[in-house]
């Protein structure tokens, strides 16, 4: 038994085969274990709640202003049991590194330690007001020195700033570093010249900071093409974003020049370091001439996703860009005491900050994460951490290559994630199908359609921490699934069958957004 | 190592399909001059389990942390009691392991949390529609500065003075680089909250107007007479909260005409953690929505017609328009707006207005034992659950001196306003259900003592 399509929607696909799904109809709309939940706006009421606390007095004294609120806001509570219920049911519905391989290529879905949950809860870190007198923070404030310690030294840097709360604002924090280094020199160059391959939080983060962006070209074999580069540096280029190793999974093995090539124009060269972790242990930016870079710590440091965040993007800076770092930030004084360097003491100790990017002093949560999966690795475990990622990327790559097309196959060993394009599908299937029968498989699709210099991109980014077995199961359900799609079974279109959902129409959703939950007519 | 699962046996087997003699012959796009031999000089090598659990709680345990004190402080972050259950579901794998939801087949779980989500949060700030967040409420901020530019064509922002000066500073580092002109000037300790100045200044070139409700040093400011001459002029008003438990006492930014609401979530289910991770709230009336910022999740249906959510209007964002985007940002702060979600589910209306209520009893309380104190003016005339008093002398020395003595009194104002010396003498206090009456004349008792 269906249930009814009350939206009116049609589906522009054929019917599908009848001995899959729709045969075993119930009455909930469960099915066994596959929990159906609503809303809590249809379960819960404005008189439930699942906290006990005193209840108003009506009479009591206000010094709210006449400010009190008088009409219903419409906000549903649940009991605690019905609230625990409900969340744990939605979460069924989701996949995650905690249930199986999610090789998103550039977002690097590593395992989260456990031990790191446990050390950021402890109440000295979990509890503690970030404007408490200093002296009553040291260990937190010994936290961030300590891993800044660490990120200079990974980086092979001369500074980082810690504050920016993900990679995006990582991303920003470095080009106004950049930004301010050529303004104190009364420099006024317009223009950041990023790759056509970037992560689009690049050319995003450029024009944001005010800059005109301009695209650099990319070789045959997946590469900046050096000398197209060099032709275009001037007295207008303030300096180029690059992701090393970049979105087609390769290293750019021209890095050193390109970076003296910039310089050498005034420029600065700023660094995508969302993929550092294929190179983490065995390779210091820092060598490579970069001025600025920002690490994920939900990436290469292994600090959660949360289904969205939050993100934690420290930069780490050349000398050249030091002076503009923002505020705040964590120093050890050559006496042995620790502090956060804020406005109070900015004028004497930091007087050419660009400013402040965020409240507080950013994601102390993270930091206290990523300091125990450092340390639970050490110098020895890291350099591990980027031998297995591109151990595991080599090993997909040259397991599929015979079934899919890769672009940059035959130009040698990828890094940490393998990139294939589109090339061998037969007509009519698309790599969003490819995508969708993972789904059935019980895997979480690779990246899809990026980067953008390769046709229907499907970029896969098993990580370390995949076993050989786990990947022999990826690898085999990918193959029978591109061998299909090779010889163009048009069933693939209907993926995913054997999901929560089947395939969700997103163009419905973008063409009359219902972004919030309204009462339906007949309840008003 | 104990995340890593390959066996030297594997690593062979593996190399052998690849065809490459090692695994450091697979760096061997990098050139040789930049390649490390072995691991990084001077740096530790790996350690147990149990090794690195002693060396983060000998950090901890350095640290005075609030539950072990009388503790009063606020100015953007606030102490309230997080519910068990909220952690605990959290910390779900499913949910806390995930991605973004780009893959929605398998995703409904995050989805479905983020749309009841936008929906509380439109409620609870007054607006049509709320997106799925933001880093933090300072940086929520500038990100509604930028769109009310996109919205307005005009690049004058004024902000009134009860702005958290870091959101202040924030906005500032921001238009020096966007070239918008920023009015502002710090707070005087006074009641009012300056509205008449705020209002004469509004013109036609301003974009927006900036006003904390409450404000930071806890007054409730007249937005409703801001938004109307805002409006007058064709400018929005940008409300910034702070503290939303306020919102289950007094009324929401929307109802009072408030444009673009945004805030920090931090209060419902995220805790205190030194500063961040926090929860960027963000929401605004139907018809700007093509112009906000960020990830948006929107109702629609699957392809055998079951009711689905999914991310949408994705045409605004980084990865699909690039330098045109409205935004860079790309990872929010989805567990915490997921654990906001469940602690707001878990109060409810009848629960947010309970707990607002008692944070206003016991600010009350506070508020009159400490004015009662020689030496000791309240500043505010309204309040919520934070206010300002003024003491002789530099407030921070105050807070420094009750810290020795195990009280954490609440934030003297010098160390938000360090360029400020008629400042110095205040000091910030917020009282919330986690507050005992112990602890408020604990306070009571250390400024008697240090003032006498």
């Amino acid at each position: 038994m269906n249930a009814p399509n009350r939206s009116g929607w049609k589906p522009g696909t054929p019917e599908l085969p009848e001995d899959i799904i729709d045969t075993a109809g119930t009455v909930s709309g469960n099915r066994g274990l596959a929990l159906e939940e609503k809303l809590i706006f249809e379960i819960g009421t404005s008189d439930t709640t699942g906290v006990d606390l005193p209840e108003p007095s009506p009479g009591a004294a206000n010094r709210l202003g006449g400010l009190e609120r008088s009409e219903a806001i419409g906000l549903p509570g649940l009991s605690e049991p019905e609230t625990v219920r409900h969340y744990t049911r939605l979460s069924r519905q989701n996949y995650a590194i905690d249930c199986g391989i999610f090789p998103l290529g550039s977002c690097t879905m590593k395992h989260n330690p456990r031990l790191n949950e446990k050390v950021a809860r402890l109440p000295g870190f979990a509890d503690i007001h970030p404007l408490q007198p200093q002296e009553t923070v040291q260990g937190a404030v010994e936290v961030m020195v300590e891993l800044a310690d660490w990120l200079i030294t990974l980086t092979g840097m001369h500074s980082v700033a810690m504050s920016p709360k993900a990679g995006a604002h990582g991303e920003l924090c470095g080009i106004l570093c950049i930004r301010a280094a050529l303004e104190a020199r009364g420099d006024s160059r317009e223009v950041i010249l990023v790759p056509e391959s970037a992560h689009g939080t690049n050319p995003a983060t450029a024009a944001f900071a005010g800059y005109r962006v301009e695209d650099i070209p990319a070789t045959a074999d997946g590469r900046v093409d050096l000398e197209a580069l060099t032709a275009r540096l001037g007295p207008d280029v303030a300096g180029v974003m690059i992701t090393n190793p970049n979105t087609c999974g390769l290293f750019e093995r021209d890095m050193k020049a390109i970076s003296d090539a910039v310089h050498e124009a005034g420029g600065f060269v700023y660094c995508d370091g969302a993929n550092f972790n294929a190179i983490v242990g065995r390779v210091r930016p820092g060598d490579l001439g970069i001025d600025a870079m920002h690490i994920n710590l939900h990436k290469t440091f292994s600090t959660p996703h949360g289904g969205g965040g939050p993100g934690s993007g420290p930069v780490v800076l050349s000398e050249a860009l030091s002076p503009y770092a923002p505020l705040p930030y964590a120093a050890r004084y050559a006496d042995g005491t620790l502090r956060i360097v804020e406005e109070e003491v900015a004028a004497e100790e930091h007087p050419h900050a660009f400013g402040r990017m965020t409240a507080f002093h950013g994601q102390m949560g993270m930091f206290t994460r990523a300091l125990a999966y450092i340390l639970s690795h050490g110098a020895d475990g890291l350099r591990q951490v980027s031998g297995d990622a591109v151990l595991n990327a080599n090993y997909v790559l040259r397991s599929l290559q015979d079934v899919l097309d890769a672009p940059f196959g035959p130009s040698g060993p990828c890094m940490h994630e393998a990139l294939f394009s589109d090339d061998s599908f037969a007509k009519g299937v698309s790599t969003l199908d490819v995508a969708k029968a993972l789904i059935d498989e019980g895997f979480h699709p690779m990246t899809m359609y990026f980067p953008l210099v390769v046709h229907g991109a499907m970029l896969i980014e098993p990580t370390e921490c995949e076993s050989k077995a786990a990947l022999d199961q990826f690898i085999a359900s990918l193959r029978s699934i591109a061998e299909r799609a090779n010889a163009g079974d048009p069933s693939l279109a209907q993926a995913p069958l054997l999901a929560p959902r089947r395939r969700v129409d997103e163009t419905a959703a973008a063409r009359k957004p219902r972004l919030a939950w309204a009462e339906p007519a007949e309840a008003l | 190592m104990r995340y890593l699962p390959l066996t030297d046996t594997d690593r062979t087997a593996m190399l052998g399909v690849i065809g490459a003699p090692s695994v450091d012959a697979l760096f061997s796009d990098v050139p040789e001059a930049a390649r490390l031999g072995g691991p990084i000089e001077g740096l530790a090598s790996h350690a147990s389990e149990l090794a690195v659990e002693r060396h983060m709680t000998r950090l901890a345990a350095k640290n005075l942390s609030a539950g072990e004190a009388p503790f009063f402080l606020g100015a953007g972050a606030y102490r309230h009691h997080i519910p068990a259950s909220v952690d605990h579901l959290i910390q779900r794998g499913e949910f806390l392991t995930a991605y973004t939801p780009y893959q929605p087949e398998i995703a409904q779980g995050t989805l479905q949390t983020l749309f009841e989500f936008q929906s509380q949060v439109a409620r609870l700030l007054g607006c049509d529609v709320a997106n799925a967040s933001m880093y933090d409420g300072s940086t929520a901020s500038w990100e509604a500065v930028v769109m009310a530019r996109r919205i307005t064509k005009r690049g004058r922002v004024l902000i009134a003075d009860g702005l958290h000066p870091h959101y202040v500073s924030t906005i500032t580092t921001m238009a020096r680089f966007t070239r918008d002109a920023i009015q502002y000037a710090a707070p005087r300790l006074e009641a009012g909250c300056g509205e008449e100045a705020l209002i004469a200044a509004i013109d036609g070139e301003t974009s927006c107007v900036v006003v904390q409700y409450p404000d930071i040093l806890g007054r409730l400011p007249d937005l409703a007479a801001i938004a109307e001459a805002a409006h007058a002029n064709g400018a929005l008003l940008v409300a910034v909260v702070t503290e939303p438990v306020a919102l289950g006492a007094i009324r929401s930014p929307g109802e009072l005409g408030a444009d673009i609401v945004v805030g920090e979530g931090q209060s419902l289910g995220v805790g205190l953690q030194f500063g961040g991770p926090y929860l960027g709230l963000f929401a605004t009336r139907e018809k700007f929505v093509r112009q906000m910022p960020g990830r948006l999740c929107g109702e629609t249906v699957d392809a055998a017609g079951k009711r689905s959510f999914v991310l949408t209007l994705s045409t605004r964002e980084q990865h699909i328009r690039r330098e045109k985007a409205t935004s860079n940002i790309c990872t929010n702060s989805g567990l915490c707006a997921l654990a906001f979600t469940i602690h707001l589910t878990l109060l409810g209306e009848k629960g947010l207005r309970a707990l607002a209520a008692e944070n206003h009893r016991l600010a009350c309380l506070a508020a009159d034992k400490l004015a009662a104190i020689p030496g000791v003016e309240l500043v505010n005339r309204s309040f919520f659950n934070e206010f300002a008093v003024r003491i002789e002398g530099d407030a921070r020395q105050i807070v420094r001196d009750l810290a020795a003595k195990g009280v954490l009194a609440g934030v003297g104002l010098g160390r938000l306003y360090p360029d400020q010396p008629e400042l110095a003498g205040g000091l910030l206090v917020a009282v919330t259900e986690t507050t005992t009456e112990d602890d408020i004349n604990a306070l009571v008792a250390g400024l008697q003592e240090l003032l006498a």
